[in-house]
């Protein structure tokens, strides 16, 4: 039976949605179904595959367990907003380069949660790594080039910070 | 240009995917759709005495209930398709939904429409039906034993089928100095696709057309059969299977809840999704494996091998499924021999209709049992004469002089080099040293397990000549169209239908080294029967060998008409011609030239051809294969167990494998990881198990082991080519080699390192707890 519905106001990807929801709609469907935002996808019933993992409020959460209503006021990433095919996030270019997907379904959620492992520790071994992916499953890979694809983009992203910490330095200040 | 054949190439297809731009079925949202959902049977086997609807249809937002009978004398029952011959098969169509009775937990017994996923979900509580529970049976011993509850009435014992191949007289074995007799059992395995089964329908009632978006490997085989089930002429209905997220072999079956959800799109005239959710796949996707076998392998004390009995005792499920008979007859009984040039063998295989779950295809589909059966086999048997598991394989494998080589079970391998890999296998893992490895840490109280495996699969289906005569209702070539538009951009269509396996990048490969164009402008489209008319899927390892290899026929005949038409323009003989990098060039006379997309301009304007032809730049190619491929490889794995909790922790995984000649390396690596990460998992963790009365107790990722990436060490692969002469690329297949080769040389190494226990055999899934309790019962000889 369908219950009274509330508003949220949730930020996603950057830009503030408010929408009408029944109090028991899972952020994941909120995503695809409401926002139309379909990178997010289903493999299970039970928060064991990873593959609806976004960040909410700069935390990977498996949004297949997040209610909605959770998320009212706060901030959502999901893959439609790590970067765009114009400016690739480091994390997407390390999973292209080093043929971190197959089928590519398991994939967007397995970048988040790569974005939730690399903002804990931002150089992983490979060790680390296979251990921070405990939560996701990906039935094509075998894993090996997720984990070459991760190290390839914690690299990316290190240099990336470099740069941006000597363009800080020529410019005279941060913001 | 450097040929792009060989070439580590990132995947064209990977941008959609990585941005979140993918179009899978469950994306697919269209105006007016409502969604569906389905009751399953909680039953392994009941009589449905009484289904109520009447509170459900209530329920705010429903708009239809479908039950069993409603369907009766509107859709038709779902057909197997491999009709296996010579085997008295008893073939039982299932209804779309359950009428009378349900046969398995999970099976279909009503489906709600309702505005959406929520309300459908809701409604389904609400449903009552009244069963009466009969007698259930699981196994497939039991259910051949007299007095057993009979699955379906007619059919005795529950036998399906009795299949029987090839023949050894009984004095092979009586008068063999060494018989080593082996029972396996293969256990149930989930294939278990990240993306589950999904469907969308919609239906044009002023044109009589519907169209399926769906999760399938083979459209064109979802077409044939489900317009038939619906009654729909095939020029009506339109499959398309848009980003596949996996399929494994679960994704070729026709299933009857897609076509139940297209029948309610008619009905309601309304668009229907529906998309499985992972409880529901556990239950009513095909699973596979579940066999027991029994293996007879009789030699001399010198370690050669004679003769080969093998029998297995095949759950098929309570349905023959698509593919179901032709699994453990055709695909396991034909490579029963291995790697070997056993000069004698036979094969019975017993089909058994159970309570459970039918079974199908798995990536390897029979050949990860037969490979699995033999390398047992063969290390019991140099376990038995005290010989060395590498030197019982160098004196028996077939010697590469002999290819093409005609096997005891009368199929004929097409090329092999089986020293080759083994060679390189144990060069990389310094077997000697591991031997010596072994030793030492066994004075410590270490347990170090070596395991080999060296298998040869039977892959590229196929020749469709030898399909129809091993009774498989499909044709088994494979369509391409080449077509090159005025500017020289190429549009590759196919008919294999890939779903994660990289075909958008290793046929633009193939394509751009034919006809010398960049990479970016070659397109390669699949999965709509629409846009490509004819084609057969992707299943089987059969993709580059027959699928690519259309492709590379109709290059090549785009690139003799765009000769042809140049040599016309440039007024010289076509012998006068040599074409490279997408050039045709006079033969000695620089500057004299025209390049692809100077003769694509021309085709398309055709303004001036040579007499009689016809415009256009375009060829298609309908590839029939003379053979299959075997491809073939040796794997050597290095476990320690640990002997305080039984825990196997992997070492070290080398792969060899040689798949004749490779597009794109890093595709095949990717593929090999992948068949290896799903073949571990069989040898280790996974297992779908059936409780009492018949329920799957093992129904969620939570009480079913999916292999995780701390589970494994780094794989080491690499590839030998010996090419295929079978097909213009030299192609073999590559999926499923790690599934094949992987879950013996796993056992192989463990019972390996338990041989201090006098452990020679333990069943998979080697789960700790299983490994401790043998290594509490055997004796520790150190
Ligand atoms: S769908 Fe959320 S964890 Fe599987
Ligand atoms: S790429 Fe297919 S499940 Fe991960």
């Amino acid at each position: 039976m369908s219950a009274k519905k509330v508003k949220i106001s949730v930020k996603v990807n950057g830009v503030q949605r408010t929408t009408e929801v029944e109090p028991r709609l899972l952020l994941v469907h909120y995503l695809r179904d409401v926002l139309d935002l379909t990178g997010t996808h289903v493999g299970c019933d039970t928060t064991q595959c990873g593959a609806c993992t976004v960040m909410l409020n700069d935390e990977a959460v498996k949004s297949c367990t997040v209610l909605a209503v959770q998320a009212d006021g706060g901030e959502v990433t999901t893959v439609e907003g790590l970067g765009s095919m114009e400016q690739l996030h480091p994390i997407q270019e390390g999973f292209w380069e080093k043929h971190g997907l197959q089928c590519g379904f398991c994939t967007p959620g397995v970048m988040m949660a790569t974005m939730g492992l690399l903002q804990e520790n931002p150089e992983p071994t490979e060790k680390e790594i296979r251990e921070g992916l405990k939560g996701v499953i990906c039935r094509c890979t075998g894993y090996q080039y997720i984990v070459s694809a991760i190290q390839d983009a914690a690299q990316r992203m290190a240099e990336a910070k470099r740069e941006e910490k000597v363009g800080t330095l020529h410019t005279g200040g941060g913001k | 240009m450097a040929s792009m054949i060989g070439t580590r190439i990132k995947r064209k297809e990977d941008p959609k995917l990585i941005t979140g731009n993918g179009n899978f079925t469950d994306d697919i949202k269209l105006p007016g759709m409502l969604y569906a959902a389905f009751l399953r049977s909680t039953h392994a086997h009941a009589r449905i005495k009484r289904i109520d609807v009447s509170q459900a249809v209530k329920h705010p937002g429903v708009v239809a209930i479908y039950t069993g009978g409603d369907l009766v004398g509107r859709m038709k029952s779902v057909p197997t398709s491999w009709y296996v011959p010579g085997c008295n098969l008893k073939a039982k169509d299932r209804s779309p939904l359950a009428v009378d009775k349900v046969l398995y937990v999970g099976e279909g017994v009503a489906m709600v429409v309702a505005e959406d996923r929520y309300a459908a979900y809701d409604a389904l509580d609400a449903i009552e039906v009244e069963y009466e529970e009969l007698k259930a049976v699981t196994g497939q011993e039991a259910a051949l034993k007299d007095g057993a509850p009979l699955v379906h009435e007619d059919v005795e014992n529950n036998l399906a089928f009795l299949w029987k191949a090839g023949e050894v007289p009984d004095e092979a074995f009586a008068n063999a100095e060494v018989v080593v007799r082996e029972r396996y059992y293969e256990q149930r395995v989930v294939p278990n696709p990240m993306e589950t089964r999904a469907a969308v329908a919609q239906y044009n009632s002023g044109s009589g057309d519907m169209t399926m978006w769906c999760t399938s490997q083979n459209p064109h085989i979802h077409r044939m059969v489900y317009a038939e089930v619906l009654d729909i002429p095939e020029s009506k209905l339109r499959i398309i299977a848009p980003d596949v997220g996996g399929g494994f072999g679960a994704k070729i079956g026709v299933y009857a809840d897609e076509a139940v959800v297209a029948y309610a799109a008619r009905h309601l005239k309304r668009p229907v999704k529906w998309m499985e959710d992972r409880k529901e796949h556990f239950m009513a996707t095909n699973h596979a494996r579940d066999e027991v076998i029994e293996v007879e392998l009789a030699g001399k004390r010198d370690g050669t091998m004679t003769a080969l009995r093998v029998r297995n005792i095949a759950n098929m499920g309570a349905y023959l499924s698509t593919m179901g008979a032709g699994v453990p007859t055709i695909c396991f009984g034909l490579m029963v021999t291995g790697a070997y040039a056993i000069p004698q063998a036979a094969v019975e295989v017993y089909g058994v209709y159970t309570n459970t779950t039918p079974t199908d295809a798995y990536r390897g589909a029979g050949k990860p049992e037969s490979a699995y059966q033999i390398e047992r086999a063969v290390d019991a048997f140099a376990r038995e004469i005290g010989m060395d598991p590498v030197e019982i394989r160098r004196k028996n494998f077939i010697p590469k002089e002999k290819f093409p080589y005609d096997t005891a079970m009368a199929v004929t391998y097409d090329s092999g080099d089986y020293m080759l890999t083994l060679d390189k296998a144990l060069e990389m893992a310094n077997y000697e040293d591991l031997r010596r490895e072994q030793e030492e840490l066994r004075k410590q109280g270490r347990y170090l397990g070596i395991g080999l495996s060296t298998y040869v699969e039977l892959c590229g289906l196929g020749p469709s000549k030898v399909a129809g005569a091993i009774g498989l209702q499909f044709g088994q070539w494979e369509n391409a169209t080449v077509r090159v538009h005025p500017s020289g951009k190429v549009i590759v269509l196919t008919g294999a239908s890939p779903h994660g396996q990289g075909e958008d990048t290793t046929f633009a490969q193939v394509v751009a080294d034919k006809l010398g164009v960049p990479l970016e402008d070659i397109e390669v489209l699949h999965g709509d029967t629409q846009m490509i008319p004819m084609g057969w899927g992707t299943y089987g390892s059969r993709t580059t060998p027959v699928g690519g290899a259309a492709v590379a026929i109709a290059a090549e005949r785009v690139t003799e008409k765009a000769k042809k038409i140049a040599a016309h323009e440039l007024e010289v003989s076509i012998e006068d011609l040599e074409f490279s990098d997408g050039v045709f060039q006079v033969k000695g006379v620089p500057g004299h030239q025209r390049t692809f997309q100077e003769i694509a301009r021309s085709a398309n304007m055709a303004w001036n051809l040579p007499e009689g032809m016809e415009p256009a730049l375009e060829a298609q190619s309908f590839f029939d294969p003379s053979n299959f491929v075997y491809p073939f490889g040796a794997h050597i794995c290095v476990v320690e167990v640990d002997s305080n909790t039984g825990q196997i922790e992997l070492k070290r995984y080398i792969a060899v494998d040689d798949v004749g000649r490779v597009i794109n390396p890093m595709i095949a690596e990717g593929q090999v990881h992948g068949g290896l990460a799903q073949g571990i998992g069989q040898a280790l963790w996974e297992g779908a198990v059936y409780g009492e009365n018949g329920q799957l107790v093992s129904g969620t990722f939570m009480d079913y082991t999916m292999p995780k990436a701390d589970f494994f060490p780094v794989l080491e692969t690499v590839f030998t080519e010996t090419p295929s002469p079978v097909n213009p690329l030299g192609a073999k297949g590559v999926g499923e080699t790690g599934t094949t080769a992987s879950p013996p040389a796993v056992v192989n190494a463990v019972l390996d390192a338990l041989r201090p226990f006098g452990i020679t055999h333990l069943d998979m899934p080697l789960t700790p707890e299983k490994v401790w309790k043998a290594m509490q019962k055997g004796r520790k000889e150190a």
